[in-house]
């Protein structure tokens, strides 16, 4: 079960957070992204894409200068995660055509609303591109 | 007018500070504010998607939250799309507010017309639904789950896991939905639905008999999955749906857990997965990981489980880190299924402990940790040890605490222990703690065979390594070499062990070895403490150096740090009574081992030291009230010895293992002796009556029978002084000859004397000596040492007792302190003596307090800087104190009495002095 969804860039900004199933207060959440993402930041390309974390363990994936970090608890498949990272970047990539962080970062509404599309309550709803993407655009346009 | 988000976002940015940021937060949420007030509707979503922004900036939006409802209550699908969104965002189940939702929610949900707000409605049911919202929409959510859209479906579904999540009563009534939907065309509703009926199996495992019919169906899904262009719309990288796929063998493995026949029906289609699936990609592998974990899970055949462990095999060897990681993470989960599986990859495992990669490095560990046992070991360690000198700091605490561990426990013999934890001492020895240091000193002190070589191989470690070496290895070290230092000589040492260096060593070079750690480690107190303690047990042990050794003790009667000082002034004190020298400073007696691994569990040593401290303190009553009524002193002291002894026994301090009882002929020889030099000590004294005689003599048994502890000698100042007042200020004064510099009230130390103790045994460095862990055991006691019979306390109640009026009540027994109570470290027992000397009252404890003020304020300042004053004051007064003994400015107790200034025999004046009064 995914617990909590964070995209942040490597000045360590956040640039989308979207939690799951539990609800922190503020300050709470501020404390745990903070360390997450210093966590994360001090990793080298060369480390695994696994860290643990509290009760969490961190997946998270870099893409040019966005890192998406996934909190997932103990017996979620790893590898699975990382190919969800993936595939929400080409949906993105998609959507908003050569994604990037400006986009994510302008319209983290859009972001959602797809995020939405893919996970509810922490758990895959579709990893289909159409499938995610057609209500979304349906309704843009 | 309000901005747009774009606008508030690039303001945002534009802040080269967090204070600029906040200030434009704080004026955006003012304005927002004023605009809910105003009922704003034209900019209502705008407002709470900048909210929302805010909120992810981690600033408070609670005023807000209403806004929320509003837009959920309106009619417009993006309206509503922005309010569903916020009330994810903004709002939590604990809200009350949230309840004003759910009839908008309800009304959504049976929204005919437009599906994607019925979607919205079961998203944001599915994130934060409440229990009670939950038992209010589980209807209208089941009823959607039948919905003809798959849009529909996979969303309620998804939801319904929340539901049960919430309200768990609410199983049954999603239990056959769910299987029913595993028909369903679409994979995200098949996801769905599997998805849920894990959940539903993970709340109750019950329900897994209900599901295990439905294996066949599951292992049908999965094969059509695997083959070639399924359904193109869910291939990922060649591969179809793979989040499908762990799904379904996620819940499989459920399935099958514990049950043989539904474990059989999906043993084809796993090993159909495990041989087919391409693991050229992250999804292949995804799978491939997941589908170990199900045949690890179940019951299995063996040659599936070989497949499966191959497989792990496989992943280990892989370049890709991620890769690796999960392989340890699942041999880490299948080492207590499978221990000779795991085996096998032993060697790959031990190279990932290695790896650049700390995460991977920290599983490995574990793994090679949990794998190790007696067979293995010294591969295993000589692995570890090798990798211990290349590891980066960070690592080195954790894996020189597990390969201490490892040989603590696994140790083949003694001699393989001995060597590896010097190995790993001088490779780590930062890291390595002193209870592991400890524990081999006492596994020495039980292993006489082993004493001559560990002295030849600590000697070489401190010839070789002695500039470079840590504190504990240092420690160790020294001690073993002051200890046992005789058996280094060719001539005493017995025959070399196999395999080992021939050590040609004269007594001479082993005196050179403490000179060369001195020059070396010379600023170091601990160290220097060592090397004195070492070099005083080596008078007795290699007697042609004596004279070496003891300029080498002499050389720190200056020192500035205060327990070197002590140290070096009350060792040289001992060679003026020759006669009881060589007892002094007799081998350490064995400790008890087991004794000392169960005091050394944390919980078993803080009950010991509890049931320690209460029979002491009983005992103390016990033996004051028994003392104080009987008109011969030794009798009664013999009882308190015996007691103490009990009481010792009671705190795990069985030093002797005999007990105090069992002793008592072994301790015959001292009384005599000690008598005779109190004796020549009281010379002068024309008042040593045959009661002092006996006091003296009591006071002189009572140690040597019960492996003193320190209570003792104060039980016996206790019982002795009212029966006798004369004997005590002169037994008093014996010790104080002995020891001028060992009396500093109040200096929060426990005083020192010449001691039999190892390394720094009672001094209270910062960096804690060995064997003085609060477990008492630890500390061994000396069997002999009537010099330091703390006659502190003794010569305070000595004088008490000696003033007309003085006497002591019975009633001050509890003041007794308990210097070396075994059960308090150096730490616990300081506050109980600093209480102790403010409670009590009398001269003796005024003194006390002034000399703790004045060591709390001037440690050991230098002399030097006082002497200018001193030279500008009196020369010649400068001139004697240059002279005297160095201590009088750390000497509390004595007052302005110049100190003893050393001689042999001689008895300084200031004894008589106190005598006299």
């Amino acid at each position: 079960m995914i617990k909590f969804m964070l995209m942040v860039n490597k000045q360590g900004q956040t640039r989308l957070a979207k939690y799951f199933a539990e609800f922190l207060t503020t300050d709470e959440r501020r404390a745990l992204e903070g360390e997450v993402v210093r966590k994360c930041l001090s990793r080298t390309d060369k480390q695994c894409s696994f860290y643990e974390h509290r009760q969490y363990k961190v997946v998270y994936r870099r893409y040019a200068s966005l890192f998406f970090m996934i909190g997932v608890d103990d017996d979620e498949n790893e590898l699975a995660i990382l190919e969800f990272i993936h595939c929400f970047v080409e949906v993105l990539d998609k959507h908003f055509g050569q994604v990037c962080e400006l986009d994510i970062m302008n319209e983290p509404e859009m972001v959602h609303y797809i995020l939405d599309e893919m996970l509810l309550g922490g758990c895959v709803v579709d990893t289909n591109k159409a499938n995610v993407l057609e209500p979304v655009q349906l309704l843009e346009g | 007018m309000s901005i747009r988000l774009q606008q508030l976002i690039k303001a945002v940015r534009a802040c080269k500070t967090a204070a600029e940021e906040r200030e434009v937060i704080a004026k955006e949420s003012a304005a927002l504010r004023e605009a809910f007030r105003e009922q704003d509707q034209s900019y209502r979503h705008r407002n709470v998607a900048k909210l929302m922004y805010i909120h992810m900036l981690g600033y408070p939006t609670h005023f807000g939250q209403m806004e929320t409802l509003k837009l959920i209550a309106g009619s417009g699908f993006p309206e509503k799309r922005i309010g569903y969104l916020g009330l994810m965002i903004l709002l939590d189940e604990r809200q009350e507010v949230l309840m004003l939702v759910t009839n908008s929610v309800k009304m959504d949900l049976n929204n005919t017309k437009n599906m994607y707000i019925v979607g919205l409605a079961l998203v944001a049911l599915g994130n934060i639904c409440s229990a009670e919202m939950a038992r209010d929409l589980a209807p209208d959510v089941e009823k959607l789950m039948d919905c003809p859209a798959p849009y529909i479906r996979k969303k309620a579904t998804l939801c319904a896991i929340r539901i049960v999540k919430k309200v768990p009563e609410l199983l049954e009534q999603f239990v056959d939905k769910a299987a029913e939907l595993m028909n369903d065309r679409h994979q995200a509703v098949v996801l769905a639905a599997a998805t849920l009926m894990l959940q539903i199996v993970e709340l109750d495992p019950s329900l897994v008999d209900k599901y295990r019919p439905f294996v066949p169906h599951l292992c049908r899904i999965l094969r059509s999955l695997l083959q070639p262009g399924g359904s193109p719309e869910h291939d990922i990288g060649g591969i179809t749906n793979p989040f499908l796929q762990v799904k379904l063998l996620r819940l499989l493995r459920l399935l099958g857990r514990g049950h043989a026949d539904s474990s059989d029906a999906m043993s084809d289609i796993l090993a159909q997965v495990a041989s087919n699936i391409e693991a050229s990609r992250n999804a292949g592998n995804a799978i491939l990981y997941e589908c170990v974990q199900t045949i690890m899970g179940i019951e299995c055949i063996g040659g599936l489980r070989l497949l499966a462990i191959n497989i792990l095999g496989r992943f280990l060897a892989n370049k890709d880190n991620n890769i690796r990681y999960v392989a340890l993470n699942t041999l880490a989960k299948v080492v207590s299924v499978d221990t000779q599986a795991v085996q096998r990859h032993r060697a790959t495992i031990v190279e990932c402990v290695k790896d650049a990669d700390v995460s991977i490095r920290r599983r490995a560990l574990e793994l090679v940790y949990s794998l190790v046992n007696e067979a293995n070991i010294r591969t295993l360690t000589r692995e570890l040890l090798d990798y211990l000198a290349v590891s980066d700091a960070e690592f080195k605490p954790d894996l020189t605490a597990k390969i201490c561990m490892l040989i603590q426990r696994f140790a083949p013999d003694r001699r393989w222990h001995l060597d590896q934890l010097l190995a790993v001492m001088l490779q780590a020895g930062a890291y390595v703690k002193e209870e592991v240091a400890r524990a081999l000193l006492v596994q020495l002190t039980n292993t006489p065979d082993l004493q001559p070589y560990a002295a030849r191989a600590m000697f070489r470690a401190l010839a070789a390594h002695g500039d470079s070496a840590a504190p504990t290895l240092l420690a160790t070290a020294l001690w073993v070499v002051g200890e046992y230092g005789e058996m280094l000589l060719a001539s005493m040492g017995g025959p070399l062990l196999e395999g080992e260096p021939a050590l040609a060593v004269s007594d001479a070079d082993v005196v050179s070895l403490l000179e060369t750690v001195l020059r070396r480690h010379r600023s170091e107190a601990a160290v220097v403490e060592h090397v004195l303690t070492a070099a005083m047990k080596l008078t007795a042990r290699l007697p042609a150096q004596v004279p070496r050794l003891r300029a080498l003790i002499g050389r720190f009667t200056t020192s500035t740090q205060l327990e070197v000082q002590t140290r070096s002034t009350e060792y040289g004190k001992v060679f003026s009574h020759e006669r009881i020298r060589a007892q002094l400073l007799e081998r350490m007696p064995a400790l008890d081992e087991a004794e000392y691994l169960r005091a050394n569990n944390p919980e078993g040593a803080a009950a010991a030291g509890g049931a320690g401290g209460a029979a002491a303190a009983g005992t103390a009553r016990h033996a004051n009230g028994s003392a104080g009524g009987s008109a011969g002193a030794a009798p009664a002291a013999a009882a308190a010895a015996k007691a103490a002894g009990a009481s010792d026994l009671l705190g795990g301090l069985d030093v002797l293992g005999g007990g105090g009882g069992g002793s008592a002929p072994a301790a015959a020889p001292a009384p005599r002796a000690l008598v005779d030099d109190l004796d020549a000590l009281l010379g002068g004294v024309p008042a040593a009556a045959p009661a002092a005689a006996g006091a003296a003599a009591a006071a002189a048994a009572a140690p040597a029978v019960a492996a003193v502890s320190d209570d003792l000698l104060n039980l016996l100042g206790m019982g002795a002084g009212p029966a006798a007042p004369a004997a005590v200020p002169a037994a008093a004064a014996t010790a104080a000859a002995v020891g001028p510099a060992r009396f500093h009230p109040g200096s929060n130390r426990a005083p020192s004397g010449p001691r039999r103790t190892p390394p720094g045994a009672t001094h209270s460095h910062p960096c804690r000596p060995l064997l003085s862990t609060p477990t008492a055991p630890a500390r061994p006691r000396p069997r002999c040492g009537p010099l330091r019979l703390l006659p502190r306390s003794l010569l305070h109640r000595g004088l008490a007792a000696a003033r007309p009026g003085g006497h002591l009540q019975p009633a001050q027994a509890p003041h007794q302190p308990r210097r070396h109570g075994g059960h308090g470290g150096n730490g616990q027992q300081h506050p109980n003596r600093r209480q102790r000397l403010h409670a009590a009252g009398g001269r003796p404890q005024v003194h006390a307090g002034q000399a703790g003020a004045r060591l709390r304020h001037l440690p050991a300042r230098p002399r030097r800087q006082r002497q200018p004053e001193a030279v500008r004051e009196q020369h010649a007064a400068r001139r004697q104190a240059a002279g005297h003994a160095p201590a009088h400015h750390v000497c509390g107790g004595g007052g302005a009495e110049p100190r003893g200034a050393g001689g042999g025999g001689q008895l300084p004046a200031w004894i008589l002095r106190w005598s006299d009064i």
